[in-house]
């Protein structure tokens, strides 16, 4: 089980939060054409190793905020806000 | 000579007798006595019978790694498969009972299996019981295998789960674990120190006392989460019914520090499993704990120095040490001359090669290497007890669990950890090999199928020659072909052995071998341990109206609707649920009923872009809303895909409500933030859900406007003034009151909202009110049939994780609302515009047989396996014909053709389709 470090409330168990999959996808234009569109959809990163992605404290704040995630360790590199630009592995070290 | 086997040198004079049972039979221990102690002290020498051979089975050691004496407990109702007897305290009245032998372990009338054991090699069942299938085989097989057997009732049993925290989380009391301890205590740090015995070597008294330290003994570290999380079973003892038997502790600690001490590896050699044989520590153990000897006539054999402790407390004990074999050339000169002084013959360069005794051990074959470590000479010797050292392999379970590299090391015969591990520190034996040098651990190869390198599972040297011989060379498949250091044993007794095999019958090192995963749990725990307190009506949470008392005392029968208890129906005596399902609906179609939606799903948005986000999310035009007026919305999830319904109001021009379906309410509110907090951050608005603030009552049915009257509500109630899709925040009673004037069943329908402690009084008012006109409360499944038959959408039971709003007749609402809304882009992909989509239809049957809901429909002529399924069903109220919701290939170009039902692989009726409303078809009756 994760411990993860709300931004708000501090570290909490994973049991508290609500995954939400991978951080920074950008919707496309509605006028986007129907590969665009069902890449946003449907077609996501399984990255091995630091990977960023969203969080819910659903059990707690009922915040979101993005975490930057080692996915070959669960090694949480970095949280950072809502709205924030994406965090590398670069960034963090 | 007395008989031989182990006996009890000396009781403690004042300690007290304990009786128990094993295996229906009374034996007598003292208090402080294990069950394996005690079984020792009354010479039981054969406890078990082998996984596979049903060969005889000994006490081979004094822990947590016992693969023989494996019990099952009972004491009451109470029962536990798959104790460990070398684990498991006396207590008085405790019914002990070995789990395998037919008809008893003593006489087990399948050993006639290990007559033929050359058949039973690695692979056998699967090579074997192929045809025509495994399953024909396995009850046989699994019963020859004896496993525990499951408690058939329920656990009376309480369990309880702990989550702690603490600077450091010492695993192990030994000596090095209590001295962790300590110094971290004296540095302030908040410890919590585990032992899985119920006692401590060492003074943990006075650590128990200080502030800042939680000592836990009777609890195991079963294991090593991400994170660092470490789980502890520990188990309580005595006690009265208020007490939990076990409780799972979740601890997250800073530092872990691992005193968790080393287990010893046995010798391979022939028949090296007779019950008599005993790891040396665990004679050790025995000795100092229960003063008792493990024979009248001990062997030991050993390839290290540890042995020699062993042998020499055993011979100041007064026991008899005929011999000891030691692997190694040239053995310690100090040691040698303190076993001259004991009288104690040690032979040099020696390994047990065999092994005689039918039932319990009687002689051993000492050989002696020559040069090039073949067998030169042979030595036969009478005994009753052989203990074995073959090293000890540091216990880092924990340690792999947590992700620490391990690798064989060819110098200490055993694991060693490769690199450190940030939160982790290994101390005491643990953390270093045992002193001095190693001899040789396997004896040369001989007869190798008698050679036991899994006592548990009966994996011989011969199972994992074959197993490479047939190509599974990697630990991880040999593993499984062979199930060496399977299940229980995760790999500790054997394990550095088991390498060792593996990589003579490769040829190889056994460093550039590898070895299995460690698993957790260490040890096993039970199932009550791990689920606590999430049984029976705590198993998950559920949810109950204010009105559940109310309701419950009108008769009703409740059920669960998504995490909510409704009631289904309120039967009167004698009626079944269906009975009283069809009279609530006449009486709302003919009279008037009362129903609790306060379930239903209510969230209001807050801002000055309230009505401007709620248009965002459905696929009804919102912005053309009066105030007062109530709309049906749809939302899509992105995909296009229907996700839940409801009304929308404006209730003012900041102020926007909602309602979702009664059990999407937590995921509606969820996936409104998700978007003002993820893509919208600068919408001015805030979700509140507000489903419990409000009692909801709806009254339906023709008189509903009547007996509303009759409560005085501050707003014109007339049909002109409050239309059907109206809404009214108004008072009622004295008290804020919002009602809807909106129907699921058909009929004119007031929902009325009141703040939830009101609800009782409403309901009741309405009950007063109403009687003169046979009010009677109606439950879910009247409404539910009900709006079957005007055929509304159920969101969940007509819809599933394909349909999109033109599959449900919405599409033009969906298509003419120009501005964006979630899901809008989905719906013109090539995929959701094909002209053969599952449509709704209607159904109507001939004659009685029902439509079941859920079977399959097919077109005349079709050539596909389906072309749809039935989604809602029931006799219509008025003259009880079977009709149904469906979702059809194209369904509304199909309008009268008749469709086969498919039920259970059969055609069970025809149907024919129709447009998907079977009441009121001009709507004059909620309109009214």
């Amino acid at each position: 089980m994760l411990n993860i470090p709300c931004p708000y409330c501090g570290p909490r168990d994973e049991t508290e939060f609500t995954y939400g999959g991978p951080s920074h996808v950008t919707r496309p234009e509605l006028k986007s054409t129907d590969l665009e569109w069902t890449h946003y959809l449907y077609h996501r990163e399984n990255t091995k190793g630091p990977y960023r992605e969203r969080w819910l404290h659903s059990f707690g704040c009922g915040r979101w905020f993005n975490v930057l995630r080692d996915t070959t360790t669960h090694e949480i590199l970095k949280v950072y806000l809502m709205g924030e630009p994406g965090q590398s592995i670069e960034s963090v070290r | 000579m007395r008989a031989p086997g182990p006996y009890r040198l000396k009781a403690r004079a004042d300690a007290a007798p304990v009786e128990f049972r094993f295996d229906g039979r009374v034996v007598r221990g003292i208090e402080g006595d294990t069950v394996a102690s005690a079984l020792l002290a009354n010479n039981f020498r054969v406890v078990s019978r082998s996984f596979k051979f049903h060969r005889p089975r000994g006490i081979f050691s004094a822990g947590v790694e016992e693969p023989n004496a494996i019990v099952q407990l009972h004491s009451g109702s109470h029962t536990i498969p798959c104790a460990r007897a070398t684990l498991v305290p006396l207590s008085s009245g405790l019914e002990v009972s070995s789990e395998a032998g037919w008809p008893n372990v003593s006489f087990d009338m399948l050993r006639a299996i290990d007559f033929m054991h050359s058949v039973f090699a690695a692979g056998f069942y699967n090579k074997t019981f192929m045809w025509p299938n495994w399953h024909v085989y396995e009850p046989f097989i699994r019963k020859l295998a004896g496993f525990g057997r499951a408690p058939t009732g329920p656990d009376p049993d309480r369990y309880e789960t702990w989550h702690a925290h603490c600077d450091v989380l010492v695993v192990g009391g030994g000596r090095a674990g209590i001295k962790a301890a300590r110094t971290a205590a004296a540095d302030g740090q908040r410890v919590i120190l585990v032992e899985q015995d119920d006692y401590f070597r060492g003074d943990a008294s006075s650590l128990a006392n200080l502030e800042n330290v939680r000592v836990l003994p009777r609890t195991a570290a079963v294991g090593y989460y991400d994170h660092d999380l470490v789980t502890l079973a520990q188990t309580a003892t005595g006690g009265g019914a208020l007490r939990p038997r076990e409780r799972l502790w979740l601890v997250r600690a800073g530092r872990v520090i691992l005193a968790t001490g080393a287990i010893e590896q046995p010798l391979i050699f022939s028949n090296n499993d007779r019950p008599g044989i005993m790891l040396a520590g665990a004679a050790l153990k025995y000795l100092r704990r229960h003063a008792i000897a493990p024979g009248r006539q001990v062997v030991v054999a050993t390839n290290n120095d540890s042995a020699y402790t062993v042998a020499r407390e055993l011979r100041r004990a007064g026991v008899n040490i005929t011999a000891i074999a030691d692997s190694r050339e040239c053995p310690p000169d100090e040691l040698m001359r303190e076993m001259m002084a004991l009288e104690i013959g040690v032979h040099a360069h020696c390994l047990p090669v065999d092994t005689k005794g039918f039932g319990a051990l009687r002689q051993v074959t000492i050989g002696t290497l020559g040069s090039d470590n073949n067998i030169r000479s042979i030595r036969k010797i009478a005994c009753d007890a052989l203990l074995v050292s073959g090293g000890w392999s540091p216990t880092l379970h924990l340690f792999a669990q947590a992700g620490g590299k391990l690798r064989f090391s060819e110098l200490s015969r055993t694991l060693e950890p490769v690199a450190d591990h940030p939160k982790i520190e290994i101390v005491g034996s643990a953390a270093r090999a045992s002193p001095g040098e190693f001899g040789k651990r396997l004896s040369p190869v001989c007869n190798t199928a008698r050679q036991w390198v899994d006592l548990r599972h009966d994996v011989t040297v011969s199972d994992i020659e074959l197993s490479v011989r047939e190509n599974f060379t990697a630990v991880e498949h040999i593993k499984r072909y062979t199930t060496l250091g399977m299940s229980v044993d995760q790999g500790k007794v054997g394990q550095a052995p088991g390498i060792e095999v593996i990589a003579r019958t490769r040829g190889i090192l056994p460093s550039a071998l590898g070895h299995t995963t460690f698993r957790p749990p260490f040890v096993p725990a039970t199932l009550g341990t791990l689920v606590g307190r999430s049984v029976g009506e705590l198993y998950a949470p559920y949810r109950r109206s204010l009105l559940y008392t109310v309701q419950a005392s009108a008769g009703a029968l409740f059920e669960d609707f998504g995490e909510w208890q409704r009631p289904a129906a309120f039967p009167r005596a004698g009626e079944s649920r269906g009975q009283a399902m069809t009279r609530e609906v006449k009486q709302v179609r003919s009279g008037v009923g009362l129903h609790d939606a306060s379930p239903l799903g209510k969230i209001e948005l807050i801002g000055p872009d309230a009505l401007e986000f709620a248009d965002r999310f459905y696929i009804n035009n919102l912005k053309t809303l009066k105030p007062g007026r109530a709309r049906y919305g749809i939302m899509l999830r992105e995909t296009g895909i229907i996700f839940d319904d409801g009304t929308v109001v404006s209730l003012d021009e900041d102020r926007v409500l909602l309602t979702t379906t009664s059990s999407g309410a937590g995921r509606v509110a969820q996936w409104l933030e998700e978007w003002r907090q993820c893509e919208w951050p600068n919408t001015r608005v805030v979700v509140v859900p507000v489903t419990d603030q409000w009692a909801t009552v709806a009254v339906t049915g023709q008189h509903a406007r009547a007996i509303l009257d009759r409560l005085k509500p501050e707003c014109d109630l007339s049909n002109e003034a409050f239309p059907h899709l109206s809404f009214r925040a108004t008072r009622l009673l004295g008290h804020e009151a919002r009602i809807y004037r909106v129907s699921f069943s058909g009929e004119l329908t007031y929902e009325i909202n009141v703040p939830a402690h009101k609800g009782s009084e409403l309901w009741a008012a309405l009950l007063e009110e109403g009687r003169s006109f046979g009010i009677a409360a109606f439950g879910v499944d009247a409404l539910l049939h009900m709006r079957m038959e005007k055929g509304f959408i159920h969101v969940g039971a007509d819809t599933d994780g394909t349909t999109l709003p033109d599959d449900v007749g919405f599409g033009k609402p969906a298509a003419s609302k120009q501005t964006h809304y979630i899901g809008k882009r989905s719906l013109s992909l090539p995929e959701h515009v094909r002209p053969d989509r599952l449509q709704l239809v209607g159904l109507t049957g001939g004659g009685a047989t029902p439509l079941p809901v859920g079977s399959h429909l097919r077109l005349a002529h079709s050539g596909d396996a389906t072309d749809g399924w039935i989604t809602s069903a029931g006799a219509l109220s008025v003259d009880g014909t079977p009709v149904a919701m469906a979702m059809l290939r194209a369904g509304r170009s199909q309008m009268d053709q008749i469709v086969t039902v498919h039920d259970g692989g059969q055609i069970v009726t025809t149907a024919r389709v129709v447009a998907p409303l079977f009441y009121d078809p001009t709507g004059a009756r909620m309109n009214a």
